[in-house]
């Protein structure tokens, strides 16, 4: 495919008369996985509901594949891109299995329900998250790293060429956490899906993504290779922490 | 660095856990085994007695054109085809209608205590249905379709109110949504009794409305109902695919492909739809709309493909068989019945909701 998976130019979103993100420009090719980093309130999770097309920028425009997405269905948006949100409430008592099962419901038909194929791709989500062991379990008692696991394997199972995270690993316990960026890793490198992570982990973000984007107060202003965006002058201003801390933690050797 | 595909958890795990659509499949038989027999006990009992073999005689004939060489007494075949037929047959419309309606409104707003009852979008339809009374008309077609059309403004009015004031509420969502539909609820029977008080002649069937009940069913007021409540019904269950998306909540709706806003509004119009038309010829029959759908929950898990026709079939039951028991009791009120079925069971909902459900 030519066309880029995203196209982002000039965006603006304002609430209530402040603007959230100020002319943001950006551009994911096919096949390429980016972290998008930053402080809390400075509109990553903004800037991830205007790429799932939840949010409709005050100017500015966004192409998915090359198609104004102001033009496209929900449908043929979902079957487009997965979101992974960070965590959602579940009002009934839902089976493991059952929740994952909903990420088939935008290549279902109104009256068909799950083809073969259907619980083929369900089994491979959940075979490849590694929930296995939790199958048959009431999605409600799970703990909130099981529960986001759930969440990702519903992704997983909507099998679309791009993926959206917001914060995927925030409840993750530490093997977890670097099981779940082996697993995003996997999908993009051997399915070629691109993806589109919020992080808060520097180190895991560093180690995991060849391209960070950085957002601060609504703008990009950092884009491009850990080692070239990461710099300790950066890490210090921006994320306000001492980089030799942030390399610690993830145990990165060097920038 | 290697890549590991699979993450060690997953490794040897087994995919083969029991399957809730089989046991949906015996609910279902179980459903209609139990739709014919209360529809024979429904005609058997009752204030003049009829034996089964008669009433099966009798069905046969009329319905299939199958004589099984019986005779009978000309009242009998009048009692069942003329009364206790027609009655048995708007109790399973009613019913069908409220536990598709319960299932809808939980769904959608995904709240295990919401049903027509407790929204207050059946009290609505009760008002609108009043106001039609009171509305001179002579004739018949009109009168039909005045009464169907307020009770569907009714309730549509209603709902669209709680669910809009529901929602700027900074409570939680459950215990704003009840209390929302309580305080609407209350305003509207305010309302009825206005109405009421205002009716002169029409006040018996205003407050029939206020009881509940299939005292003046007949073929006529069916014929009307019938259409509206089973159409919307499975308009309804062709939506089925959105009230699931809907299941993680209206973002998580909208990613996995639901137009969240074209959606919920067409819902929420067929579920006001249904109620209003089963109200226009029963009045208010509370918790079969909140009893039913969440019994079949447990059974077979939240996927409205399955909760919505399994619904539908005990939904049908339960009130048929209710009515039946309100006859028995000497004629009280079928809402009597399930509210004495119904009131413990949201109560007791209620109790585990602090649990169940993210305040």
């Amino acid at each position: 495919m030519t066309e880029p998976a995203f196209l982002v130019d000039g965006v603006t979103v304002e609430v209530r008369e402040r603007a959230i993100l100020r002319d943001i420009s950006f551009r994911l090719e096919h096949g390429e996985r980016v972290a998008l980093i930053g402080p809390n309130g400075a509109g990553k999770s903004t800037m991830l509901r205007v790429l799932a097309g939840t949010l409709r920028p005050a100017a500015g425009r966004v192409q998915l594949d090359g198609v104004p997405m102001a033009t496209l269905t929900r449908g043929a948006i979902a079957r487009r891109l997965a979101v992974v949100p960070q965590q959602t409430a579940l009002p009934f008592s839902m089976r493991v299995e059952e929740v994952v099962a909903l990420g088939r419901l935008p290549h279902e038909g109104s009256l068909r329900g799950a083809t073969p194929g259907d619980r083929a791709a369900v089994a491979g989500a959940i075979e490849r998250v590694g929930l296995g062991h939790l199958l048959g379990r009431d999605a409600r008692e799970l703990s909130l790293g099981e529960r986001q696991l759930v969440l990702l394997a519903l992704a997983v199972a909507q099998e679309a060429p791009i993926l959206l995270l917001d914060e995927p690993t925030v409840h993750l316990d530490l093997r977890h956490q670097v099981e779940a960026m082996e697993l995003l890793r996997d999908l993009n490198e051997r399915d070629g899906t691109a993806l589109i992570a919020v992080l808060h982990d520097l180190g895991l973000a560093a180690h995991f993504f060849p391209r960070l984007v950085i957002v601060e107060h609504g703008r990009i202003i950092a884009d491009g290779p850990p080692a070239q965006v990461l710099t300790d002058e950066r890490i210090r201003e921006t994320f306000g922490v001492e980089p030799a801390l942030v390399r610690l933690a993830a145990g990165v050797s060097g920038g | 660095m290697t890549t590991a595909p699979v993450p060690a958890g997953a490794r040897g795990a087994s995919l083969a856990v029991p399957s809730r659509i089989g046991r949906a499949g015996w609910l279902a038989v179980a459903g209609v085994a139990s739709l014919f027999v209360v529809l024979i006990g429904g005609i058997v009992l009752g204030s003049a007695d009829l034996a089964p073999a008669t009433t099966v005689g009798i069905l046969a004939k009329r319905l299939l054109g199958v004589d099984l060489g019986q005779t009978w007494a000309p009242t009998a075949e009048a009692i069942v085809m003329d009364l206790r037929l027609p009655r048995v047959l708007t109790a399973m419309v009613v019913g069908t209608g409220l536990a598709v309606a319960g299932a809808t409104f939980q769904g959608l707003l995904r709240n295990p205590l919401a049903d027509p009852y407790v929204l207050g979008t059946a009290s609505g339809a009760a008002l609108g249905a009043a106001i039609a009374v009171l509305i001179p008309v002579r004739t018949l077609f009109l009168q039909f379709g005045l009464l169907h059309g307020l009770a569907f403004a009714g309730a549509l009015l209603s709902v669209t109110v709680v669910y809009k004031l529901s929602r700027t509420s900074p409570l939680s969502p459950l215990t704003s949504l009840l209390l929302t539909g309580y305080a609407v609820g209350s305003l509207l029977s305010a309302g009825l009794a206005m109405a009421m008080y205002l009716s002169g002649t029409g006040l018996r069937q205003i407050f029939s409305y206020l009881l509940g009940g299939f005292d003046g069913t007949n073929w006529a007021r069916l014929a009307v109902a019938a259409p509206l409540i089973l159409g919307g019904s499975l308009a309804i269950l062709l939506r089925a695919r959105a009230l699931n998306g809907f299941l993680l909540g209206e973002e998580a709706a909208a990613h996995l492909g639901v137009d969240v806003k074209k959606e919920r509004t067409i819902l929420l119009a067929l579920a006001s739809l249904v109620t209003a038309a089963g109200v226009a010829i029963a009045g208010l029959i509370g918790f079969v709309g909140l009893v039913v759908p969440h019994l079949v929950r447990l059974l077979v898990g939240p996927n409205a493909r399955l909760v919505l026709p399994i619904s539908a079939l005990f939904g049908a039951s339960l009130l048929a068989a209710a009515d039946v028991v309100a006859r028995l009791l000497g004629g009280v009120p079928v809402g009597v019945v399930t509210a004495v079925i119904g009131a413990p069971f949201f109560l007791a909902l209620l109790r585990r909701a602090r649990t169940g459900y993210e305040l």
